[in-house]
């Protein structure tokens, strides 16, 4: 597989604390790229060795087929979670020395900076001073400066805090926009709705270690158990009697506001399907019968607190 | 990456020398520089002169016709007691002369004052009374025509210092290196401080602002680091050019009109300082010494203080570490005073090249003459010492810039510089 970013078994210590242990994340070029993780996992830490801003104590990362340089930052776009910008410095000037800074000479920058600002809607900001932005248009300015000279690697570290759902949308679709163009995005977040929509792949990072990692879909597909969800109507009882053979566990929900009562069931295999179906259908009146995903926040959940458990009980064996 | 910095350095230059505050204090201070000498001279000239009035009670009975009355101060005799002249709320001032003033002046006269007496007032009254008691002393000798005799043994001593270690005989005048020396140090105190803690100030913001991620993310923090320095310098060096073109155009204008004053011609320590602010070479000469050890101590100093601001997270924080930067400064104009009063000393010599204290005591040592290799030794010291300062402050910053939250402690600070 094509991978723009690897990074194999990166470490990284600081003092009495190790940030990162035995990391290693491979991310697939022109695809979006969730970088998952409880705060103070590692994340920052990686994304900045990533970025060249800090080296890793043992490891390596390549980039494009070859071992990262300083060279390769400028192909490298990083909006960092904690946004900055000069606040007395206008806005347009600004954007101009940011893009300058990745090599953009002062008139390209200026040309396409226009076209941008003109996109977003927010021409009229260009001579005025960052401190008079609010935090929002701040980082729409910020988000242009981070992508204008067009980086293969994208890195968005909590890009959406602090936006109104409307300019989230629009920048959930100028990022979609990008990928579609060519660019990686690293994507790191806690708000796991966004990572279903946007994210093909994620790594969670939990305790300085990549503890899961994988294309969301087969992801979602591991963790869903084989629960279904079934809406009927009929006499529960019923239905608990004749299914009961057919599943491992059966939990009756609350009935919907069309009437229809549900039951939560989770089966042996993809093999109890048809028998399940076929019990339930001579029991009650089958609405509807659909599987349930798990959602990244689920997943999240259970993989962390699953992963904390046994590190917890590992520690207290050692100690 | 030899375009970053360049382009880092113009934006730091660019956004403060476009900024209001500095066009104006650019061009205010001078002009308050100028206010503040002629200040003095401008008060004495319009201060409208305090007229008192002082009550004498004379018991020796040949003093108090002495004293001579001046605009300023009336004496008047006053027959009553002391205490009803106390009583007395038109009275502003009692001058009692005991008995025996004449012979034993100590303990024997008071001035009784409502209020506290001026300066100016209390000089005046003393000094009539000095006179009129030297007077009646003098007088008992019964020496014949005793003032023409001291009249002609007074004497007044100057004379012209002239250098004969310069190829002309150019008057210079001591007085004026010690000005000299004295307004350069200064200055250089001033530049050094302010424009270091702009330095310092400057990361602590980018910190805070978390600008800096970003920048760090296209540069390397040590061109960030180097071209803020540099930024910064060249803003300084623009506001010194620019006091340079005012004072000097100022002085240009107002020395030659001075020593064509027939009064000040039989002054030799003026007019050697005339002669000596005239000569272009000296004053060239000494002003781009000048810049060259600002320029050195900025860098050090400024080297320093970018250590500082990258390892605290807020001014406050900074304030404690910032005594690192301050105290040799501060030692350094300390040494340097003493550099000006003997500036030939062996101490004056370790002191004027010890990179810490060299710009202040070059400074006080330059006006008096100092030998070219010391000047150029120094200046070796001062840019080698600071290009090994720079490299380990960069380590500091590199680490200290993405440290939040705590403050750390020196020794902390100096083992970043060892992080990989």
């Amino acid at each position: 597989m094509d991978n723009i970013l690897t990074a194999t078994h990166i470490t990284k210590d600081y003092a009495g604390h190790r940030a990162l242990d035995d990391v290693s994340i491979s991310v697939p070029r022109g695809k979006v790229y969730g970088l998952l993780g409880p705060n103070g996992a590692g994340k920052t830490t990686l994304i900045r060795i990533i970025n060249h801003i800090t080296a890793p104590d043992s490891g390596e990362v390549t980039f494009d087929g070859h071992r990262l340089t300083a060279d390769d930052i400028v192909n490298i776009g990083y909006l960092p979670e904690e946004r900055g910008l000069y606040k007395k410095m206008k806005v347009g000037d600004q954007a101009v020395f940011f893009a300058r800074l990745k090599g953009l000479s002062k008139s390209d920058a200026e040309a396409q900076l226009r076209s941008w600002f003109e996109r977003l809607d927010i021409s009229e900001w260009w001579d005025k001073k960052v401190e008079e932005l609010s935090k929002g248009m701040a980082q729409k300015v910020q988000f242009i400066v981070t992508v204008l000279h067009r980086p293969k690697l994208l890195i968005f570290d909590e890009p959406f805090s602090g936006f109104d759902p409307i300019n989230a949308g629009i920048l959930k679709r100028e990022i979609l926009k990008l990928r579609d163009e060519g660019a990686t995005v690293i994507f790191s977040t806690h708000n796991m709705g966004s990572v279903e929509e946007l994210c093909d792949e994620i790594s969670l990072i939990n305790r300085s270690r990549n503890i899961l990692s994988g294309p969301v879909r087969d992801l979602r597909e591991k963790f869903s158990d084989n629960r279904y969800a079934l809406a009927f109507i009929g006499n529960p009882d019923t239905l608990r009697a004749a299914v009961a053979p057919a599943c491992t566990s059966f939990e009756l929900g609350a009935i919907d506001t069309d009437g229809n009562a549900t039951a939560i069931v989770s089966l042996p295999g993809a093999d109890a399907l048809k028998p399940f179906v076929a019990a339930a259908n001579d029991a009650v009146i089958i609405n509807s019968f659909r599987r349930l995903m798990p959602s990244m926040d689920d997943i999240f959940v259970s993989a962390v607190e699953a992963y904390n458990r046994a590190d917890d009980a590992q520690s207290s064996i050692q100690q | 990456m030899k375009s970053a910095l360049s382009i880092i350095i113009s934006r730091e230059y660019l956004e403060r020398v476009k900024r209001k505050s500095f066009i104006i204090s650019t061009l205010l201070v001078p002009f308050f520089m100028i206010l503040l000498m002629f200040a003095p001279a401008a008060i004495m000239i319009f201060q409208t002169p305090e007229s008192k009035t002082v009550a004498v009670i004379d018991d020796s009975g040949v003093v108090a016709q002495r004293l001579r009355n001046s605009d300023e101060v009336k004496f008047v005799p006053y027959t009553a007691a002391l205490d009803s002249a106390r009583a007395d709320e038109s009275i502003e001032a009692i001058l009692t002369i005991g008995a025996k003033a004449v012979d034993r002046p100590d303990g024997a006269i008071s001035l009784y004052f409502r209020g506290a007496p001026s300066m100016a007032t209390d000089s005046y009254i003393s000094g009539q009374l000095k006179q009129a008691i030297e007077d009646i002393r003098l007088e008992a000798y019964n020496i014949e025509n005793i003032r023409e005799i001291l009249k002609e043994v007074e004497v007044n001593i100057s004379y012209p210092t002239i250098r004969i270690d310069k190829d002309e005989d150019t008057g210079t005048s001591s007085a004026l290196s010690y000005v000299i020396a004295l307004m350069m140090d200064m200055i250089l105190y001033m530049f050094i401080l302010i424009y270091g803690q702009m330095v310092m100030t400057s990361i602590i913001e980018e910190k805070n602002n978390r600008v800096l991620e970003i920048v760090v993310s296209s540069v390397k923090p040590s061109s960030l680091m180097l071209g803020k320095i540099l930024g910064i310098g060249l803003v300084a060096i623009t506001q010194i050019l620019i006091w340079a073109v005012l004072i000097g155009a100022c002085s240009a204008w107002a020395v030659p009109f001075l020593g064509e004053m027939p009064a000040m011609a039989d002054e030799p320590e003026l007019m050697g300082a005339i002669a000596q602010l005239s000569d272009f070479g000296y004053v060239a000469s000494l002003f781009i010494y000048m810049i060259l050890f600002f320029i050195g101590g900025y860098l050090f100093y400024s080297a320093i203080y970018a250590a500082i601001g990258s390892a605290v997270d807020n001014v406050q924080d900074a304030s404690q570490l910032s005594t690192i930067a301050t105290m040799p400064v501060i030692i350094g104009i300390i040494a340097s005073m003493s550099v000006i009063q003997n500036p030939g000393s062996t101490l004056s010599f370790w002191i004027s090249i010890f990179p810490f204290t060299s710009p202040m005591a070059m400074m006080s040592r330059l006006p008096f003459g100092v030998p070219f290799w010391e000047i150029a030794l120094a200046l070796v010291v001062l840019y080698a010492s600071f290009l090994g300062l720079i490299w380990l402050c960069a380590k500091i910053y590199r680490v200290g810039i993405f440290m939040y939250g705590k403050k750390p402690t020196l020794i902390e600070i100096l083992k970043w510089s060892r992080y990989k």
